[in-house]
């Protein structure tokens, strides 16, 4: 369905841009229909821009974004709406999402306006409600409102309404629970994992492994806008491979487990200036000298890619 | 000793009305506990923390009492309370991180503090070297801008000032939402690593993360819609809670190892009442499952078991 | 409900906001003055009516004549339209180039942002007098619309630096992503999405643009580059320089002009700071 290889994003930064951030750097991995990926990754991990490119919101610096073999960047004008008709994304602050001076209501009639303008408006307004139905809300207690007026969960339905009025094949749902309460959060979280079945694939960029683990087939582990280690969600989380995921699901706080002892080592320095080296290498407790050299995600067992050295070599 | 809160009742003044975010808050810490105060936005756990030590309009008096280690905090008077804030009771506000003055090198600012608390920076020196030994700051921080310090560094730095004095309580408010994990993991664990030290007495942690206070907490108090719930030690909020609104809330949590395929986790229908104009009783009711005519009076705060308060009239009777 | 809510909110803060009231008021109040005023005296500004030359006030000539005669408050009320002409004009101009480029810099971003924000630098630098200087010795009539172009060309700098500042913060926002996901194309996005939440402060910016076009012109006016070909209270003030008022001690010359343009200015900025804190709830006084 959609397949990044080797996406890259560089930044120029400084006075006349003469530095560079590496924001992402040479991600590949893929979506396959009817999927849940999650991609979990810290603040500035680069998760959110991985998703901004998808969205064509963000330039790709290098390597390329496929949606059926449709090359994502290269889209502009008429072409760039009907990729638009079927990707689309939400966003983490519901309220963000909204422009605070209109009602909520407004982001429906202008899918409307641009997508369906053959539309009768009596023909739309039923389409609107039977949508907002689906995604567990009463018109008549949602519709006519402002913003603030609705709740964080509210929104965000809305904003999953406003992508299926579209008959969307692809969402990219950018750590959208994360800002709501913890009561509603997971029905919005049931609703997403429900969209599965209605045909979509969805990326869900979060950075909370409990729920990556909850709503997703295979995860993504981004570190420093590099790929750490992905594969089947369930071998990450029962058998980290990477020192990074292995660090993460340490210090993850839970419910069932008290913290180990152990001191978390944590990040000193500025994500720039990983030109060659592995980017988890200042943190790491098993650098070895091979880590100057970035190391490139390996099959350590089928589906499960590690980029690490250490991991690569067999268990002694 | 600690601190006992009695009824304290805390509206907002806006131009609608007053809005009722907190009521009748009762409850006590003993010295030396770590409180987690848990609660969804809006349930006036920010309210509560804010008002025992910067009580400023919008936010409104009504009535309580605060008593901490046996004396009276004069908590409706801002310029009596100057004497108790940073000494006695002290802060990590919400965004300490970027409460720090850009254009001060912190030990100015630290020095500035100080000196408006008429504290010697000089007499306090060693001691404030010993606590960023305690959090592994470097010495060489007090001569850096706050830009310098990256998000968990800064969080570290402000906790060390505000217990620079030893309150006897310390309220932090959402220290750890805005961290990476490592970090979060960090600061919280430096915060139990203060109480061992002494470097303050108690402690109530604010925040919405439940499943950090269980790493960290002795005891979580559970607040709904301006009211308190429910307040236990950690095991016993986390393991067999009591009132029907810390239930559900347990376990709408997803765990690692939960799968949707596997288990749907449920989340509580419906919403909190508007505080503007809160209905009558429980203010839960419209969301309980077995809520029943009595709800429709308040449920008093009793304790069930030792150290176990629950408010909810089911649970009254096996008081 | 809401938008009755804010609407009313809007009211009720700005009922009660003093700054705001005293700044409108007094706008209101010279606004009127310029309008009616003409009509309420039979002197034609230049006319030389009084053959006594310079008079202090009286029944005939309510805020007395100048040295050769002519009615002091015909001056000023007509002066007073000049004023409000080109804090209308070159205000108006100068907001609106601000919008555009403003408007254009904050949301493109990148090179064009760049190339727009040299542009603003370069004019903000240029010394607006000495080439006013210039200009004005090439143009034998200048009329009050050659004047309100020359503000309007050199003012909106600080417009746009102001209207690019707070476009590239409201661009970040999401709802900008989602219109332009919506299929949007960009000036759409800029009208219907990005304006509309700047309103408040687009108002600020006109009412400073309004005060600042004033303030130069009477500036342009008292060193002799205002219109050839009308009156002015920047031109009342100069010619009651040029002609001695100050030494002959004939104060009711220079004393409404001078005195006009301090209160209307002043009352501008009022305004503005009581706007302000109608806008930002942060500011208001409970």
């Amino acid at each position: 369905m959609l397949k990044l290889d080797k996406v890259t994003k560089i930044y120029r930064v400084g006075t006349f841009g003469g530095k560079e951030l590496h924001a992402v750097s040479e991600v590949s991995f893929e979506v396959r229909d009817r999927e849940v990926v999650s991609l979990i990754g810290e603040s500035g991990s680069g998760k959110s821009t991985i998703g901004k490119m998808i969205l064509h919101l963000v330039s790709i610096s290098d390597g390329s974004i496929l949606l059926d073999d449709l090359d994502v960047a290269a889209l502009k004008g008429e072409a760039l709406k009907e990729y638009y008709r079927k990707v689309q994304g939400v966003f983490q602050d519901p309220f963000s999402s909204y422009n605070p001076i209109f009602k909520a209501d407004r982001i429906f009639q202008t899918i409307h306006d641009e997508f369906y303008p053959d539309v009768s408006a009596g023909e739309w307004s039923a389409k609107v409600e039977r949508t907002l139905k689906d995604v567990g809300l009463n018109p008549e207690h949602v519709l006519d409102k402002f913003p603030h007026q609705l709740s964080g969960g509210q929104l965000q339905r809305f904003l999953i309404a406003r992508a299926l009025l579209l008959d969307i094949k692809f969402l990219v749902a950018d750590e959208i629970i994360s800002m709501l309460d913890a009561s509603t959060r997971i029905d919005v979280l049931n609703l997403l994992a429900g969209l599965k079945e209605l045909g979509l694939s969805i990326l869900f960029i979060t950075h909370d492994l409990s729920l990556a683990n909850y709503i997703s087939e295979r995860a993504v582990i981004l570190y420093r806008g590099c790929v750490a280690e992905m594969g089947a969600t369930e071998k990450i989380f029962t058998n980290p491979r990477h020192p990074y995921t292995q660090m993460l699901i340490a210090s993850v706080p839970r419910l069932d487990r008290k913290w180990e002892a152990q001191a978390s080592v944590e990040s000193k320095c500025a994500p720039t200036g990983y030109a060659s080296g592995c980017v988890y290498y200042d943190r790491c407790p098993l650098a070895f000298g091979k880590c100057k050299r970035r190391p490139i995600p390996l099959e350590i067992e089928p589906g499960h890619f590690v980029a690490c050295w250490k991991a690569a070599e067999p268990p002694v | 000793m600690g601190l006992q809160v009695e009824n304290l009742t805390i509206y907002y003044q806006t131009l609608s009305g007053d809005v009722r975010a907190l009521e009748n808050a009762t409850f006590s810490l003993e010295g030396g506990e770590i409180m987690g105060l848990a609660g969804e936005s809006g349930c006036g756990k920010t309210t509560l923390g804010h008002s025992l030590i910067f009580l400023a309009p919008p936010m409104k008096y009504v009535g309580g009492r605060v008593l901490l280690d046996g004396e009276e905090l004069p908590i409706q008077d801002m310029e009596k309370m100057n004497e108790f804030r940073f000494r006695d009771i002290s802060i990590i506000p919400q965004y300490a991180m970027n409460a720090l003055n850009p254009i001060r090198k912190i030990g100015r600012m630290t020095e500035e503090l100080l000196q408006a608390k008429k504290v010697d920076f000089k007499a306090v020196l060693p001691e404030l070297k010993r606590r960023l030994d305690l959090v592994k700051l470097p010495h060489d921080v007090l001569d850096l801008y706050p830009i310098e310090l990256s998000g968990g560094m800064k969080q570290r730095m402000v906790m060390v000032v505000s217990t620079l004095l030893d309150p006897s309580l310390l309220i932090a408010d959402e220290i750890t939402s805005a961290l990476d994990v490592a970090s979060q993991k960090a600061v919280a664990e430096m915060l139990v690593e203060f109480r061992d030290q002494d470097c303050c007495k108690s402690a109530i942690v604010i925040t919405h993360d439940i499943s950090i206070l269980y790493q960290i907490a002795d005891s979580i108090m559970i607040m709904y819609a301006g009211q308190v719930a429910e307040k236990a030690s950690t095991r016993t909020i986390i393991h067999s809670p009591r009132h029907p609104y810390t239930k559900l809330l347990i376990s709408s949590l997803p765990e690692i190892g939960v799968k949707y395929s596997e288990r749907q986790l449920t989340g509580i229908p419906g919403k909190p009442p508007l505080l503007l104009d809160p209905p009558p009783g429980c203010r839960f009711r419209d969301r309980c499952p077995i809520a029943f005519d009595k709800c429709l009076e308040v449920p008093p705060f009793v304790e069930i078991e030792k150290g176990h308060f629950v408010a909810c009239w089911k649970e009254a009777g096996n008081a | 409900m809401s938008a009755q809510k804010k609407k009313n909110e809007f009211i009720y803060f700005s009922s009660r906001n003093p700054k705001l009231l005293a700044g409108v008021s007094i706008i209101l109040l010279f606004l009127i003055l310029g309008l009616i005023g003409p009509s309420l005296t039979d002197h034609d500004p230049f006319a030389y009516a009084n053959p006594l030359g310079a008079q202090p006030p009286s029944s005939g000539y309510w805020f007395g004549t100048t040295f050769f005669g002519q009615d002091v408050f015909s001056q000023l009320v007509n002066g007073l339209r000049a004023t409000f002409l080109v804090g209308a004009i070159g205000g108006g101009l100068g907001t609106l180039l601000g919008m555009l480029i403003g408007f254009t810099a904050g949301y493109r971003g990148g090179v064009v942002d760049e190339i727009l924000n040299a542009l603003t630098n370069i004019v903000l630098v240029i010394p607006t007098l000495a080439v006013l200087l210039i200009i004005a010795a090439y143009l034998e009539v200048r009329s009050i619309f050659t004047e309100c172009l020359f503000i309007g060309l050199t003012a909106w700098p600080w417009a746009a630096r102001a209207i690019r500042a707070q476009t590239f913060s409201l661009r970040t926002r999401d709802f900008v992503d989602l219109a332009r996901m919506s299929g949007m194309r960009p000036l759409k996005i800029i009208f219907t999405e990005i304006a509309p939440n700047m309103m408040s402060y687009l108002l600020l910016v006109f009412i400073l643009q309004f005060g600042g076009a004033i303030l130069t012109a009477a500036t342009l006016d008292f060193i002799g580059l205002g219109p050839t070909n009308a009156i002015s209270l920047g031109m009342m003030m100069q010619y009651s320089v040029m002609w001695g008022a100050l030494q002959l001690g004939t104060w009711w010359w220079f004393i409404p002009p001078g005195l006009a343009i301090t209160i209307i200015v002043g009352a501008l900025y009022s305004m503005n700071v009581g706007l302000d804190e109608v806008f930002n709830p942060k500011l208001r006084e409970m």
